[in-house]
């Protein structure tokens, strides 16, 4: 909310200045957002009349003007503004004068000595039309000080109001409540009754008497609606944000300003009947101020005549009834629409006007008869014509109940012991009553405060006033306990130092993708799709954090880097129920960065295989399978406990495409849930016998997995058998085609004793016959 | 028989001219070995008469003494010679790199929020999580936001084209968690939040750490207490102006901003702060009444106090980060300024 310091002033002028009364206001939570020069600074600058401008002897585009500045005698001024003309009154910086940028010196201008300058909006920092001289009122004062005629030594206060303090939507409201944090007198506005002149009304039908308690009508005929709207008017208007437009709208505008109450003036010959309050049928529609035409809805409350909906109510008026220039007969409203009936309407049709903004928030029914007097007062005075009587449509308002606040509760939330007459006395000032009981007051609120309602409440309004400064910030007390520490699970945390330690960079992409990117992963990827994205590109609900890494890859790779090493963990999402935490992991280019003691190399599978089985700590099942994103040869599904819980492998060549890469970068992704989980070390005594190792080379398939062969020889070994490892893939001369010959190292030990040659061999021809048996694997000779 | 010192000068002679080990051995040979000058004049004592035998004998050993001593000289000046030369060829150029992988670091996100973490630990805060899609209840209703109410105008809210909205801040965690634990409870829920606002000073997805402490004694000063607390061990700064100017919130009643000295411009006035010297960090207050009845907390025996805070605008300021956007542009040699 906008409006000019010197208005706020006009009616509580608290011994502050303009820094101290913003940090006051501030500091008890009407946070003032910016403050804003109506004028930069300048200085002997008049109202000055053009008495005559002739061409200049010597120059075809300047003019030789006599000028009246309110001396004794004219002065001469050169002026080349093309629309210096005798008879205008402009603004007229003199001689010492200091503008935005430049100083005023008496000059000779091509030969003629020049007594200032006529100045254009521009030269003066101001707003407004920069051709030419700036043209002022026929009636402006030779002679006056521009800057005090103009109240340009004032400041555009602008607050970031809280949807709980509507009551300080208004010029009215702010009075009272910087009254209340400065101690400073009120002077509100003092409005009487306007005379009614003529018996004409309007019946008023209130059919939603819920949504619209109270309705005041009133017919005013006679009016002028092209009068011009006062200086001063038009002025408050533009300094709070309103541009001046037609008189009979400019008041209902001020109104709001000044009372906070939404008015709305129709053209009265355009209404066809009476007034009824209702709620909009099905199918109805309205054109609109704003030239928009709104489908409305049944729970949309409206303002209609016997021909349908003339206005959308709190919202804002129609067009068709609305007040032109022509307009002599007007009908005023200045309603109480129920909050509840108008949240939520009018950022449906996508509209948000200073009507709505308020009513949403609450309007004080106490101050609409007042209102509805003060327009009438200042449309008589400014338009003229005659005003009937008031027409009231009035059912249940809003209740205020009585609220206790216990000193005691208060005490407990603040944490310090408030001094029980202040916070009387801040209650008072906020226009409550206050009814002090022993321990406790009973305070009713006033009909403004929409939003003061429970004890907390008045905790609230008791330590704002006092002051949040004033309560001391103390270190709590709180018995010692020890957070709990799970051993077997690993933080999230943990995780990722340990995949920085693998040289991997973590990044953070956004949880909404490309649509695009969802399919060319998976083309049977259904992810959720937001309903109002704020891009197409970003409207799917990642299910794999592969799009965004590859994306990372992409706009690192136009950056230059030749060597990325990435990863993220965050959610994926398949619904409301499932959203996983995932970790994901992209590495590109050359294993190690380059350097002078090591060859390069590309990373490949078995890279990123490693790093993962250093994350989990041990050796990983890994089993072939075939995902859409992958190189179906190089790709291998992740299992633990039984379960499948990720993926690595070589992106597909198809897919290097389609996200316009270089080349094929390796990714993985991990339940990261799965990786946190490890056990507690159990320690088993350590042997003091020589151990034996054997090693074994069996030719077999190619096809056959090296993990087969691994699983069927662990799971057949004898009890002396401590570890059988691979140390060697070799295919090629001395192995048959489409065989290969795999190195197996098998390490045997007892914790007893010393093994017995016959317990290894007996323990070597189980592998040797198993191998055989469940892989048609055979020793190689 | 030949005199030994004759043959001792003669083996000094040959010994000195020795440049290797094995040229060495061979002249130890040539004196000492089975069939060596003093070894010969060793075996002719037999054939002397047993009076010269024992000088006789004693001179020989004393030569050979002397033989032994400078072979031994001899040998370790070569070994010596030669471990020189083989350290000289083994010598490194140490001012080389170290081989092998590099390191990654931390997305400055992660790092600024396992700070917070680590320091909200410290006094007894546990960390919670939550589903980043969230019901309206979660996300509103039960955060006392009815339908309709305008403070949901303040969320510019992400909704899923079937169900769900996307969590417009971590506030539903404190929900989730109280519907599940008792009080006295005290915790921190960090994660994504998602506000359909994209600009210079927005971006669609962000970062929270929500706080919640409820206790049978727990105040606005405590409140004050910890968040002032916290600010200044997160910018290590005991010296770090705080201030609490009254807001709203709907889940929290009385409600604070906080604001922090500048720690751009220490408070005289910078782009940063907007010339005002302040630097909005957090919202927060003591937990509204109407949240502790959606969770079934009693009101009159338990008081909590909430807070929320934005991390990405924390990293921004203790690391002089000047453009948002960054954060998620993912850009390496950004990212590596961190590690």
């Amino acid at each position: 909310m906008q409006f000019p310091e010197s208005w706020l002033r006009n009616l509580v002028n608290p011994a502050l200045d303009t820094a101290q009364l913003a940090h006051a206001v501030t500091m008890a939570g009407l946070e003032v957002e910016a403050l804003a020069p109506v004028a930069p600074p300048f200085s002997n600058v008049l109202v000055a009349e053009i008495l005559s401008a002739e061409k200049h002897p010597d120059a075809d585009r300047l003019r030789v003007c006599q000028v009246d500045v309110g001396e004794a005698h004219p002065v001469t001024i050169v002026c080349g503004a093309p629309n210096a003309a005798a008879g205008l009154k402009v603004p007229c910086a003199r001689p010492g004068a200091k503008l935005p940028g430049i100083e005023i010196k008496v000059a000779k201008v091509r030969g003629v000595e020049s007594f200032g300058m006529l100045c254009s909006t521009r030269e003066l920092g101001l707003e407004g039309a920069a051709e030419g001289l700036m043209v002022l009122a026929a009636d402006a004062p030779v002679g006056a000080d521009f800057r005090s005629w103009l109240n340009l030594d004032d400041t555009l206060i602008t607050l970031k109001l809280t949807p709980n303090r509507a009551d300080c939507l208004s010029m009215q409201g702010l009075a009272r409540e910087v009254g209340a944090i400065t101690g400073a007198p009120t002077r509100l506005p003092q409005i009487s009754d306007a005379p009614v002149q003529i018996q004409d009304s309007l019946p008023v039908q209130v059919v939603a008497s819920e949504a619209c308690p109270l309705y005041l009508g009133r017919v005013v005929r006679g009016i002028n609606a092209q009068a011009p709207t006062p200086l001063w008017m038009a002025e408050r208007l533009e300094r709070s944000g309103i541009r001046p437009l037609l008189a009979p709208v400019d008041i209902t505008n001020y109104v709001l300003l000044e009372l906070g109450q939404p008015m709305h003036a129709f053209s009265l010959p355009r209404l066809d009947g009476g007034i009824e309050v209702r709620l909009a049928r099905t199918g109805e529609k309205l054109a609109l101020l704003n030239g928009q035409t709104a489908e409305l809805a049944p729970d949309m409350l409206v303002i209609a005549d016997a021909s349908g909906p003339v206005a959308l109510a709190g919202i804002m008026g129609g067009l068709p009834t609305s007040v032109e220039a022509e307009t002599t007969d007007v009908f005023l409203e200045a309603a109480f629409f129920a909050p509840a009936a108008i949240a939520g309407r009018a950022r449906r049709l996508g509209l948000s006007t200073d009507s709505s903004h308020r009513f949403e928030r609450g309007v004080d029914f106490g101050a609409s008869r007042q209102a509805m007097e003060r327009a009438t007062e200042l449309l008589l005075d400014i338009c003229g014509g005659q005003a009937g009587p008031i027409t009231e449509a009035l059912a249940a308002l809003p209740s205020r109940a009585p609220i206790t606040l216990r000193l005691a509760r208060l005490k407990r939330v603040v944490g310090i012991e408030m001094d029980a007459d202040q916070v009387e006395r801040g209650l008072l000032a906020l226009g409550a009553q206050v009814e002090r009981q022993a321990d406790q007051f009973v305070v009713t609120p006033p009909s403004f405060r929409f939003d003061l309602t429970i004890e907390e409440d008045l905790i609230e309004e008791a330590v704002r006033l006092y002051g949040y400064d004033n309560i001391p910030a103390q270190p709590p007390a709180a018995p010692s306990r020890m957070l709990p520490q799970d051993e077997t699970v690993l933080a999230d945390d943990v995780i990722r130092q340990k995949m920085v330690d693998l040289d991997y960079q973590e990044v953070i992409t956004y949880s909404f993708v490309d649509p695009a990117w969802e399919s060319a992963l998976d083309a049977d990827a259904r992810p959720l799709v937001l309903a109002n994205p704020i891009a197409s590109q970003l409207s799917a609900m990642r299910t794999t954090l592969w799009g965004g890494m590859l994306e990372t890859l992409r706009h690192n790779l136009n950056r230059q880097q030749e060597r990325v090493r990435i990863f993220e963990m965050g959610r994926v999402y398949a619904s409301l129920a499932e959203q996983p935490m995932k970790l994901g992991g992209l590495a590109y280019g050359d294993v190690q960065p380059e350097q002078w003691g090591a060859a390069a190399r590309r990373t490949d599978f078995f890279d990123i295989k490693g790093d993962l089985e250093r994350l989990f700590g041990h050796a990983l099942d890994t089993r072939r399978g075939t995902h859409p994103a992958l190189h179906p040869g190089q790709s291998a599904e992740l299992w633990i406990d039984g379960k499948a819980v990720g993926w690595l492998g070589t992106l597909h060549p198809r897919l290097v495409q389609t996200f316009d890469l270089p080349g094929a970068p390796v990714l993985f992704e991990i339940d990261s849930a799965v990786l946190a989980r490890r056990s507690v070390p159990r320690h088993a005594s350590l042997s003091r016998f020589p151990l034996v190792r054997r090693d074994l080379a069996f030719v077999l398939d190619v096809n056959t997995p090296a993990g087969v062969l691994l699983s069927a020889l662990r799971e057949a070994a004898l009890p002396q058998v401590q570890s059988i490892e691979v140390f060697d893939d070799y295919r090629g001369k001395g192995v048959p085609e489409n065989q290969k010959s795999l190195a197996i190292r098998v390490v045997m030990q007892d914790t007893q004793r010393t093994l017995t040659d016959q317990e290894v061999d007996d323990a070597v021809q189980k592998l040797v016959d198993t191998a055989l048996n469940q892989c048609n694997a055979s020793l190689r000779t | 028989m030949r005199n030994p010192n004759e043959i001792v000068a003669d083996a000094l002679t040959a010994i000195r001219s020795c440049s290797d080990l094995p040229a060495l051995e061979q002249v130890k040979a040539v004196y000492l070995g089975k069939s060596g000058q003093l070894t010969e004049l060793l075996k002719s004592l037999g054939a002397m008469p047993a009076d010269e035998r024992k000088t006789a004998g004693a001179r020989i050993n004393e030569a050979k003494q002397a033989v032994e001593a400078a072979l031994k000289a001899c040998r370790d000046d070569l070994q010596q010679a030669e471990l020189d030369r083989q350290l000289a060829a083994e010598t490194l150029d140490v001012s080389l790199p170290g081989r092998g992988l590099s390191h990654g670091g931390l997305h400055p996100v992660s790092r600024t929020l396992t700070r917070i973490q680590a320091l909200f630990r410290s006094i007894g805060f546990e960390v919670a999580t939550g589903p980043e899609i969230e019901t309206d209840f979660y996300n509103f209703t039960a955060l006392n936001i009815p339908e309709d109410h305008p403070a949901r105008a303040m969320h510019d809210t992400f909704y899923l084209q079937t169900e769900g909205l996307l969590r417009t801040h971590t506030s539903p965690v404190q929900v989730r968690y109280m519907q599940t634990n008792q009080p006295p409870l005290r915790i921190i829920a960090p994660g994504r939040v998602y506000r359909c606002d994209s600009d210079v000073t927005h971006t669609p997805m962000f970062h929270q750490v929500e706080g919640l402490w409820v206790d049978e004694s727990v105040s606005f000063a405590d409140l004050k207490g910890v968040l002032a607390d916290f600010m200044r061990n997160f910018f290590e700064r005991d010296d770090l102006p705080v201030r609490f100017r009254p807001s709203f919130f709907p889940f929290t009643e009385p409600s604070a901003e906080m604001d922090i000295g500048c720690v751009m411009c220490g408070g005289d006035g910078c782009r940063v702060c907007s010339h005002t010297g302040w630097l909005e960090v957090l919202g927060c207050g003591m937990v509204h009444p109407n949240v502790f009845r959606h969770v079934e907390i009693d009101t009159e025996r338990f008081v909590g106090f909430a807070f929320g805070l934005g991390v990405e605008r924390l990293a921004m300021l203790r690391y002089g980060v000047d453009d948002l956007r960054l954060f998620f542009e993912n850009d390496l040699r950004f990212l590596k300024k961190f590690n």
